[in-house]
């Protein structure tokens, strides 16, 4: 898709700052740049209908918006064609209703997820998703990014706990699609179309969720052996009776362990947990270590240059992706560890040096496809990045996923370059 | 139709597959919705994909609006044909291409049927989730289409949590994959916005479905209240007590006799009775059928009973979802409805259904996916009675105003289809479906694929109209906005 990078036009910034208050727009600095891309000011809107106006504004002034929640995931996609306004919801962070005894929420975009997860445990009950760094994350960016954690074994990803949504189109139009029952049919479902979009069709503003009480009890329980053995175990469990609420694999040089979370009744779990150690005969379980269900967000710290990707593929292949990140960061002498969940989606780190992470990113990518797998580039040095696609190749459907971005943003002001296929 | 058309169909799908007698083509003129009928002008029944794209290619290229239709169950006129449209009925391609048990993935075409599935993999333990009432005969497809639920759903979701990708034609012949074996693949979640389209983006030809472990035990309770008040109390009892059932369902009186005639499932003959059905491991299904007793006698249950055996819990569903069909024991004629409400709010639309009943003296039967909000109201009348007809079919609207009213939806699993498509207008703001024809508009720019469904108004897909600002004319008062 087309995209003129920087501005042909002197913008009047006074008019946006007439929209959202001067207090509310400022020179962007060079922390609020995306992958190196820096933008001219960053605006924050302190409702829904002045961040559509903001929004409507840019459009008809050419002006490249990327919207912004916490910021924690900026640097995921590819670096922006070009980024003059830096749209941020920080403002716009009620927790607007909590209908406990309907089990729904409607929040707002950028309210922190763990906000929303205090007000909501006031009456036993949580959002059951537990995505990366969720003190600084917002809403409206764990919903832009899909992002998820271990709790996805039991309750899914975030399309199947999100039933209603509110959107700001580049048009200046609020709309919205589904409402706060948990179950409807009416009309398209627009919210499952936003989440994981990487704000390239509107911008979020609220969003209505399903809830679940919080467990009564839990208990985790770690296994240890080789990739192959616990890959073993782990298909062992899906196939078994258990319920369990986690369920992972952590793997790096020299160890690999298996971490299962059972919650619910003290005899349910007690139970449960006998039925585990049956089916891992010979191996030992152990209590999982405090920090087992938080790896999948430790993973990003480490030494750098690295690079963490996303890579999904189906359960019976976690095994043969362990030998696969360990031959092509061996053969780049490169660190490396894996965090995947039990339904298929992981992230692999690979620390060294930066030509040794593209050849391996390289290798790892075409093989993961040849399993039918995909991989997505999360954090990377931006050198290494501009270098490759970080979506990896288009589908079949990125056409029209082409048309879809075209409806909806058709001159390319939201996020232009930065999702899949340079959409 | 021109003959040169009908012999390129025949070219595609072969004498056999292509309908244009009158007589013949009168099986499809209705789905399960029979007030709305409409003859196509044939019916196509192609085997593979590549017949399925030929034929919409030929539609796409002579701007042939096309229906597709599974096995034609649907309550909401989804399948209804257009005039001057043909129908492509999927019914043929009813093959289950792959089971792989160890990533619990089953790989079908979208005739087959929904419990086909689970019969296949039941010898091993596992189950295809949704479970709508017409699971015996409803398709794969047909349940892509409209998002199918079913009374398990409250626990284990949708057919959108179940269905992980598809290969589909999009409405100008051209073949796509959505979605895949793997979860999150990149790029926008065009798997989430077909399912449910109800056939308005185009055909899926084949779908891959997430099959699920079934569960250690599963147990479910019969409790019997004097109304349905009580039994509604006794539903938000359970979900404040942290519980997620499989199942909670409801029936008033009306719908108990239906059943009760039916299939003589044994229930109480009582004002409102609650279906319960926990499952999980064993020690702990125990642990809370206690809870959800001690909840239901507290909202004053008179009649509490776990169901003993497979045999005695299979009865017990199939009073359940025979509970539509039986309602015809009780009357001529009757409308299904499809509303959703917040679970809250059930005694105040409980008492308002009653109160519009009376007033306008048609019989109205309740069916509840009470754990999800999920009303099924069946509005009964005769239809011999001249008029009466209409005023069932304003009561049964009455109904899902009130849905819309208590902040709920006007379908929860049967589609918006042709029947409730007026009720758009009522549940969402201009924008609000301004927004979603985009989407159409991204996969069908000319209109062909079941056209006007779902939506109160045809539309099309020129350039966007952009925000509602007022001309300077009509600012001055010269001229007015109709």
């Amino acid at each position: 898709m087309p995209v003129a990078s920087g501005l042909m036009t002197q913008v009047s910034w006074p008019e946006l700052a007439e929209i959202v208050g001067k207090e509310h727009l400022r020179a962007a600095t060079a922390a609020d740049a995306i992958d190196g891309v820096e933008a001219q000011m960053v605006a924050e809107p302190g409702t829904a209908e002045d961040l559509a106006r903001a929004l409507r504004w840019a459009h008809a002034a050419g002006v490249k918006v990327s919207p912004r929640g916490g910021g924690t995931k900026m640097g995921w996609g590819n670096p922006p064609a070009a980024c003059d306004l830096v749209l941020s919801t920080a403002r716009l962070n009620r927790v607007l209703e909590h209908a406990w005894a309907d089990m729904t929420v409607i929040v707002e975009a950028g309210c922190r997820v763990a906000d929303l997860q205090k007000t909501l445990a006031e009456h036993g009950q949580r959002l059951a998703l537990d995505p990366l760094w969720p003190e600084r994350a917002t809403i409206g960016g764990i919903l832009s990014t899909n992002d998820s954690g271990t709790l996805r074994a039991r309750y899914g990803s975030l399309r199947d706990l999100i039933i209603g949504i509110t959107v700001a189109l580049p048009d200046g139009t609020l709309a919205k699609s589904g409402g706060k029952v948990v179950k409807n049919v009416a009309g398209y479902d627009l919210a499952k179309l936003f989440t994981g979009a990487l704000g390239t069709l509107g911008v979020i503003v609220q969003a209505i969720f399903r809830l679940h009480p919080l467990p009564r009890e839990s208990r985790s329980l770690s296994f240890s052996g080789t990739p192959e053995s616990l890959n073993q175990l782990l298909l062992a469990i899906q196939a078994s009776k258990l319920t369990g609420t986690g369920l992972q694999l952590r793997v790096a040089q020299g160890s690999a362990h298996l971490d299962v979370r059972f919650d619910g009744t003290a005899a349910g779990i007690q139970a449960q947990v006998k039925q585990v150690q049956q089916i891992a005969g010979s191996m030992a379980a152990s209590d999982a270590p405090a920090n087992a269900w938080t790896s999948h967000q430790a993973i990003w710290d480490g030494a750098t240059p690295a690079l963490l990707t996303k890579f999904s593929v189906l359960p019976a292949q976690f095994a043969a992706v362990c030998a696969l990140v360990e031959r092509s960061a061996g053969a780049q002498t490169l660190a490396w560890k894996i965090v995947v969940q039990g339904v298929g989606t992981g992230y692999a780190r690979l620390e060294g040096n930066e030509q040794g992470l593209r050849t391996a990113l390289l290798t790892l990518r075409d093989e993961l496809a040849k399993m039918g797998g995909t991989l997505v580039v999360l954090g990377c040095p931006v050198a290494v990045k501009r270098g490759l696609d970080a979506w990896g190749p288009p589908s079949d459907a990125q056409p029209l996923m082409v048309r879809v971005k075209q409806r909806f943003d058709p001159d390319g002001t939201l996020n232009p370059g930065r999702f899949v296929g340079g959409i | 139709m021109e003959d040169r058309i009908l012999n390129e169909f025949r070219a595609i799908v072969g004498a056999p597959g292509l309908i244009t007698e009158p007589e013949q083509l009168s099986t499809y003129e209705c789905d399960g919705l029979t007030m709305f009928r409409v003859l196509p002008l044939a019916v196509l029944l192609p085997t593979s994909t590549a017949q399925v794209q030929a034929v919409v290619r030929v539609c796409h290229r002579e701007k042939i609006p096309f229906v597709a239709r599974g096995s034609g169950t649907g309550l909401s006129g989804g399948a209804l044909p257009v005039a001057k449209g043909i129908v492509i009925s999927l019914t043929r391609m009813n093959r289950i291409l792959e089971v792989d048990l160890p990533n619990q993935r089953v790989v079908v075409e979208p005739g087959v049927i929904n419990l086909s599935v689970t019969a296949l993999v039941a010898p091993d333990g596992y189950f295809y989730a949704p479970d709508p009432s017409s699971q015996l005969v409803c398709s794969i497809g047909g349940n892509v289409a409209e998002n199918s639920g079913g009374a398990h759903c409250l626990k284990y979701g949708f057919t959108t949590t179940h269905v992980l990708g598809m290969e589909v034609v999009l409405p100008d012949g051209s073949l796509v994959h959505l979605g895949g074996r793997t979860v999150d693949r990149p790029g926008y979640d065009l798997p989430g916005v077909f399912v449910g389209s109800e056939g308005t983006l185009g055909i899926a030809t084949k779908v891959i479905l997430r099959i699920v472990k079934k569960p250690e035990v599963i147990q479910v309770l019969l409790a019997a209240f004097n109304s349905t008040n009580e039994a509604g109390a006794a539903v938000s009892g359970i979900i404040a007590a942290g519980m997620l059932p499989a199942a909670i369902e409801m029936m008033d009186n009306l719908a108990i006799q239906a059943a009760e005639a039916a299939v003589q499932a044994n229930y109480p003959n009582c004002g409102g009775l609650l279906l319960v059905e926990l499952d999980g491991p064993a020690p702990e299904v125990e642990t809370l059928m206690e809870e959800v007793a001690d909840v239901c006698t507290k909202c004053g249950a008179w009649e509490i009973h776990v169901a003993q055996s497979d045999a005695e819990r299979a009865r017990v569903w199939t009073g359940r979802k025979a509970a539509f069909a039986a309602v015809g024991r009780l009357a001529p004629a009757y409308i299904v409805q499809d509303g959703v409400i917040p679970r809250t709010a059930l005694p105040h639309v409980m008492s308002e259904i009653i109160r519009l009943s009376s007033e306008v003296g048609l019989r109205v039967a309740n069916v509840f996916h009470a754990g999800d909000g999920n009303l099924h109201p069946l509005v009964l009348y005769d239809n011999s009675v001249p008029g009466q007809d209409k005023l069932a079919e304003k009561l049964a609207g009455d109904i899902l105003r009130l849905c819309i009213k208590a902040g709920g939806s006007i379908t929860g699993e049967h589609g918006v289809g042709e029947e409730k498509k007026m009720f758009m207008a009522e549940m969402y703001a201009e924008p609000d479906l301004e927004t979603m024809q985009l989407l159409r508009c991204a996969f069908d720019p000319e209109n062909l694929s079941n056209p006007d469904k779902v939506f109160p108004r045809p539309r099309l897909c020129g350039e966007k109209p952009g925000v509602y600002e007022p001309h300077p004319l009509e600012i001055a008062g010269v001229v007015q906005r109709f």
